[in-house]
C-alpha cells in the first residue's frame, strides 16, 4: 500500500497528467527524496500518525502526493512549527522537509534551537547549492565560484562560504543522528533510502531529533542534463559536503521520557493559581476610612530597597478591607540599585487613575527620591522618609507634613537590613489614618505565607517604625 | 536492513516519465534506453524499454523519481492508475467538543494583569505556552514556566519572537489552544507569522502589551499598536479581533474569552494591553468555570481520523484565492456583526462624549465623574474590541453628543479606528478634540478634566 495518494487532487485539482505526476523539473532530487519519505512511512507502519511539515521552496507542494497529515509553515519556520505540532500530539511522528534557502538561510536560528532542543523530530534537509523556486539564485550552500542569478560572476569571497550544515548540526548536543547522503547513483540512493527510514524509526522509537541532509541534483538552474547534475553533484559538491554519519548518539543518548498528556483537574488549577477560600479578617469600620475616595501613594527609593513589596502589601491592606486597590511599580534598567518606584492607589470603590504622579503619601527611602517626589506631594498630604540616609529635606508644600524614621538604622539593628521596608510601613500606619495597624499586619503575614520564620521580625520591624515616626518642623 | 523491491517487470507509464535517465543507470542490464520521440502530452522524451534482459530486479522502480512513473507488470492486475479516476474524498472528521468544569469558589485575588492573563489563559484550557521575554510582558511567561510543569503543558522560551509566533501556528494547526506573550518590538516580529495564521485559518491568541515606541523606545505604557494590531498583522486583507482590556480583572476574562473566540472563528486573536495594565496589581475574581479542550475535526493532530487534513495558506490559481478571501471577508464581516463591544458609562445624555480604552479608560471615567459632578453633562465609551470597532453601540450616543474628545496614549490611533469605522457606517461625527500623551506618558485625570472644560463648547456655555 502506497503512501502517495492514488490520485494528487491537490495538484491543479488532479486533472491530466498532474493527477499521477509530480511538479519537480526532469533530473530533480525531490521526487526520489519523496518516494524515500514515503516508503519509510509505508514501511514502519505510522502513516497515520505522520504529520509532514512542508516548506517554502520547491518542496512545498509536498502536501500535493504524501497521504498523512500536512502543515505548510512560513518560510524557514517548519522546525519552531514542528516542535508545537510534536509537543501538542507526542504520538505524531513530525517530519520536516526543507531546503537549503528554507534551512540554511532564512531558517537558521530555528532549526539550531529545535535540533539543540533534541525534541525526536525527523528533519530532512534538501541540499542542491541553488535556490530552486525563485529561480536559481544563490544558497547558503552554493559552492565558491558557482554561479548563479545572483552570484552572476560565481559566488565570491563577500558571498560567504558554503555552509555546511550537517556538521553544524552534528555539532549540537540535541541530535541523536546526523547523516549526509547523495542521490548521483544507485548505491548512494541505498544509502539515502535508509538513512531517511532511520530518521524516521529513531522518533517512532522517541529517541530523539535527527538530521539527514540529501545532495540533491537541480538539472534546471545548473544548466546541466540531468546525468550531468548527477556528476556534478559528485564530483563537485561531495568535496565540499562529504558524505557520511556526521553524528549517531544512539548508544549513549537515552530515549525521551514518555510524554504524559495535560492535566485539566480544577482543584489541581485552583492550587496552582492560589484559588483561596481563606477570608482576610477585616479590622476598619466599614466603609473603610474616611479619606479614602481616592489616595494616591508613591513609595520611592532604590532597587533592593523593597519598595514594591511594600507596596504591595499597602494594596492587599487596602482589599482586605474592602477597597479597590492599584500597584504599578516603574524600574530604572538596572536589576539593582537602580531606581524603583511604586504607585499605589487606593479607592473605596473603584480606583480610576492606578498612576500617582503627585501623591497623598510619599515613602522616600533615600535622599534622591525625596528630592525628587517631595514637592510633587499634595497639599494636606503626608511624607514619610529615611532618616538614617537623608539629611536635607527640601522645601516642601506649606501643607504637607513630613515624618523622619531612620528605618535602615532600625533594621540593621534588628539584623536584616532589608525589612527597612516593614519599618517604613509602620511608621506610615502610624502618621496616617488609612487602616488600622492590625490590617498592615494581617496583609504582611499573607505576604509572608510562605515564609513562617521571617514572620516575627518584620512584625518587631512594623512596631518598630510605628514607635519612632517624627514629625520634621 | 533491507527494501522490498518491487519483484517485477517494469512498465513505463509514458505520460509521467520526464526521461531523467534515472533507471538508465540503475540497471545493470542495459534494458533501458534514453528516449527519442516527444511525448505528445507532456513534451518531454520518456525513456524506451528493451525487457529481454530484465531479471525482475527492481532497481529501476527505487531510481525512478516519479511515483507513478514505473509501475510493476503484474498479469491480470488492473491497468495503471486512470487520469480520469475519481478523486477520493476525505469524509468529515467530527470535533471533539470542550468540556467546561466547576472551578471551586476562591477568595479574590491579588494579582498583577500579566499574571491575571496567563491564570485566564489557563482556565481557558491552554496547556501550550510559547515566548519570548520582553518587558514589560516577561511575567506572564515566568508563570507560565512556573505553573505549566506541574500540569504537564508545554512551556517552551523560542529563540525569538519569529519562531514564537510559528510554534502558536503548529500548536494552533494541531488543534490545542495556545499562548504568547510579548511587547510591542516582539509584536512586530510576529506580524508575518500572524498572517499565516490568518490565512491557513489557525487559532492562538497573542497578549500584545503595548510599551513605548517606536523603535526600542522605553517600558513605559503606550497605545501606538492600535494601528498594528487593527490594520497591520502582516501581509495581505488580514484581521483578528483585537481585545482591549482596562482592569486586571479583564486581563483574566479577556485572555480567557480571547480562546473561545479564536477557535469559534478559526483566527488568532489579539489581546492588546498596555505596559500598565501587564504591570499593576489588582483584585481579580475568578471565573466559576474552567476549560478542557476539545479537538476541532479540521486540526491536524497524527492520527487516523486527520490524516486527510491539510494546514495551508496557499492559493494559486487567481479564482482560487480571490474565492478564498472573499470567504475570509464574510468572516471579518460575521465577527463585526457578533463580537462588537463596548462599554457605556453615562453616555445616554452626554453632551461631551469621551472615547478611550485600556489604561486612560480608567482615568478618563474618573474624569467623567468629576465633569459630571460640576456639571458638564460627560459619558465614557470604552470600546472593548478596537477591531472591529463596535460603531454600532456608539452610533446613538454619537447622535446627542455636541463633542467627541479622544483621550489616547497614541498621537490618534484609536481615532483613526473610530473615524475609518464612523465614516463607512456613514455617521457624522461632532467636532472631534483629543487628549494624548506620548512616550510612556498616559493622559491624567486632570488633563482631560482641563480639556472638556477648555473646550469652545463648553466655555461659550453652549454645552451647560
Amino acid at each position: 500500500m502506497s503512501v502517495f495518494y492514488e490520485r494528487f487532487t491537490r495538484h491543479a485539482a488532479g486533472q491530466g497528467v498532474k493527477g499521477h505526476s509530480t511538479h519537480y523539473c526532469p533530473g530533480c532530487g525531490h521526487g526520489l527524496v519523496h518516494k524515500f519519505l514515503a516508503d519509510a512511512i509505508a514501511d514502519l507502519r505510522i502513516q497515520d500518525r505522520t504529520v509532514a511539515i512542508s516548506p517554502v521552496g520547491c518542496a512545498v507542494f509536498l502536501y500535493y502526493y504524501l497521504d498523512i497529515g500536512h502543515v505548510q509553515a512560513a518560510h524557514g519556520r517548519a522546525p519552531a512549527v514542528a516542535l508545537a505540532q510534536k509537543l501538542a500530539h507526542p504520538e505524531s511522528i513530525v517530519v520536516t522537509y526543507q531546503g537549503d534557502g528554507d534551512l540554511a538561510s532564512i531558517g537558521l536560528a530555528e532549526i539550531l534551537q529545535a535540533a539543540q532542543l533534541g525534541v525526536p523530530i525527523s528533519v530532512i534537509f534538501v541540499n542542491n547549492a541553488v535556490y530552486g523556486m525563485t529561480g536559481g539564485q544563490m544558497a547558503p550552500t552554493t559552492l565558491m565560484g558557482q554561479k548563479t542569478a545572483t552570484s552572476p560572476f560565481g559566488r565570491g569571497p563577500l558571498m560567504g562560504q558554503p555552509l555546511r550544515v550537517a556538521e553544524l548540526i552534528a555539532g549540537l548536543d540535541g541530535p541523536v543522528y546526523v547523516e549526509r547522503v547523495a542521490l548521483y547513483d544507485s548505491k548512494q540512493e541505498i544509502k539515502a533510502h535508509k538513512a531517511v527510514r532511520r530518521a524516521l524509526q529513531l522518533q517512532v522509537e522517541n529517541r530523539g531529533f535527527s538530521f539527514v541532509e540529501v545532495l540533491a541534483e537541480c538539472p534546471l538552474h545548473l544548466g546541466l542534463t540531468p546525468q550531468e547534475a548527477q556528476t556534478w553533484v559528485r564530483d563537485h559538491m561531495v568535496p565540499v559536503f562529504p558524505l557520511g554519519v556526521k553524528k549517531d548518539a544512539t548508544a549513549t543518548k537515552p530515549a525521551w521520557p514518555a510524554w504524559p498528556p495535560p492535566r485539566f483537574e480544577p482543584e489541581t488549577v485552583y492550587r496552582l493559581i492560589g484559588g483561596t477560600t481563606d477570608r482576610a479578617a477585616r479590622y476598619a469600620p466599614a466603609p473603610a476610612g474616611g479619606a479614602l475616595d481616592d489616595v494616591g501613594i508613591k513609595l520611592a527609593g532604590a532597587g533592593g530597597d523593597g519598595a514594591q513589596t511594600a507596596a504591595l502589601m499597602l494594596a492587599r491592606t487596602a482589599i482586605n478591607e474592602g477597597c479597590d486597590a492599584t500597584h504599578i511599580p516603574s524600574y530604572g534598567p538596572e536589576s539593582r540599585g537602580g531606581t524603583s518606584y511604586a504607585d499605589v492607589r487606593i479607592a473605596r470603590d473603584e480606583v480610576l487613575s492606578p498612576a500617582v504622579p503627585s501623591p497623598h503619601i510619599l515613602v522616600a527611602f533615600n535622599a534622591p527620591s525625596l528630592a525628587r517626589f517631595g514637592p510633587a506631594v499634595l497639599d494636606g498630604g503626608t511624607i514619610v522618609y529615611d532618616s538614617s540616609v537623608t539629611t536635607d529635606v527640601p522645601t516642601l508644600g506649606a501643607g504637607v507634613r513630613a515624618f523622619a524614621v531612620p528605618a535602615a538604622a532600625i533594621a540593621n539593628g534588628l539584623g536584616r537590613l532589608t525589612v527597612k521596608n516593614v519599618v517604613a510601613l509602620g511608621a506610615l500606619a502610624a502618621v496616617t489614618s488609612l487602616f488600622p495597624k492590625e490590617s498592615y499586619l494581617a496583609a504582611i503575614r499573607q505576604a509572608l505565607a510562605g515564609k513562617p520564620d521571617l514572620l516575627a521580625m518584620n512584625e518587631q520591624a512594623f512596631a518598630a517604625g510605628a514607635g519612632a515616626a517624627t514629625a520634621v518642623v | 536492513m533491507t527494501f522490498a523491491l518491487e519483484r517485477a517487470r517494469p512498465v513505463l507509464i509514458a505520460d509521467y516519465c520526464k526521461g531523467c535517465g534515472r533507471c538508465i543507470d540503475a540497471c545493470a542490464h542495459h534494458c533501458i534506453l534514453p528516449g527519442t520521440a516527444v511525448n505528445p502530452t507532456t513534451g518531454l522524451i520518456p525513456v524506451r524499454f528493451d525487457l529481454e534482459h530484465c531479471t525482475s530486479c527492481g532497481l529501476c522502480f527505487e531510481a525512478c523519481p516519479e511515483p507513478y512513473g514505473l509501475r510493476p507488470f503484474v498479469a491480470g492486475e488492473p491497468p495503471p492508475p486512470d487520469p480520469g479516476m475519481a478523486p477520493p474524498v476525505a469524509p468529515a472528521v467530527a470535533a471533539v467538543p470542550d468540556v467546561s468544569r466547576p472551578l471551586p469558589r476562591s477568595e479574590p485575588l491579588v494579582i498583577k494583569g500579566m499574571y491575571a492573563s496567563a491564570i485566564g489563559a489557563l482556565l481557558a484550557g491552554c496547556r501550550h505556552f510559547y515566548g519570548y521575554p520582553i518587558t514589560p510582558s516577561t511575567e506572564g511567561a515566568e508563570l507560565m514556566g512556573k505553573l505549566l510543569p506541574p500540569l504537564d503543558g508545554v512551556f517552551l522560551q523560542a529563540v525569538s519572537e519569529v519562531a514564537a509566533i510559528n510554534m502558536l501556528y503548529g500548536a494552533g494547526a494541531a488543534g490545542v489552544p495556545a499562548t504568547t506573550f510579548t511587547s510591542s518590538p516582539g509584536f512586530s516580529l510576529m506580524l508575518e507569522g500572524l498572517s499565516y495564521m490568518i490565512g491557513a485559518k489557525v487559532p492562538g491568541v497573542v497578549v500584545n502589551v503595548m510599551r513605548g515606541g517606536p523603535g526600542l523606545g522605553n517600558i513605559a505604557p503606550e497605545q501606538a499598536d492600535i494601528k498594528l494590531a487593527c490594520r497591520g498583522l502582516g501581509h495581505g486583507h488580514t484581521h483578528a479581533i483585537v481585545l482591549a482590556p482596562a482592569t486586571p480583572q479583564e486581563m483574566l476574562d479577556l485572555t480567557r474569552e480571547a480562546f473561545a473566540l479564536s477557535f469559534r472563528y478559526r483566527n488568532p486573536v489579539i489581546v492588546l494591553a498596555d505596559g500598565y495594565l501587564a504591570q499593576m496589581t489588582g483584585k481579580v475574581v475568578l471565573p466559576d468555570t474552567i476549560v478542557q479542550p476539545g479537538v476541532p475535526g479540521w486540526a491536524v493532530t497524527g492520527d487516523a481520523a486527520h490524516r486527510a487534513n491539510l494546514i495551508c495558506s496557499i492559493f494559486l490559481s487567481e479564482k482560487e484565492l480571490e474565492e478564498e478571501n472573499r470567504r475570509l471577508l464574510a468572516k471579518y464581516e460575521a465577527i463585526g456583526a457578533a463580537e462588537s463591544r463596548a462599554d457605556l458609562f453615562r453616555c445616554d445624555d452626554a453632551d461631551v462624549l469621551v472615547v478611550a480604552c485600556n489604561t486612560p479608560a480608567r482615568t478618563a471615567k474618573g474624569a467623567v465623574q468629576t465633569l459630571r459632578a460640576r456639571g458638564i453633562r460627560a459619558g465614557l465609551f470604552r470600546p472593548i474590541t478596537l477591531w472591529p470597532f463596535p460603531i454600532a453601540q456608539l452610533a446613538a450616543p454619537l447622535g446627542a453628543a455636541r463633542q467627541l474628545v479622544i483621550v489616547e496614549a497614541s498621537p490618534g490611533q484609536l481615532e483613526d479606528e473610530l473615524r475609518l469605522a464612523a465614516s463607512h457606517a456613514g455617521l457624522r461625527l461632532p467636532p472631534v478634540s483629543r487628549v494624548n500623551r506620548l512616550g510612556g506618558v498616559l493622559p491624567s485625570h486632570d488633563e482631560v478634566v482641563e480639556h472638556v472644560r477648555s473646550l469652545d463648547a463648553v466655555s461659550r456655555g453652549a454645552v451647560p
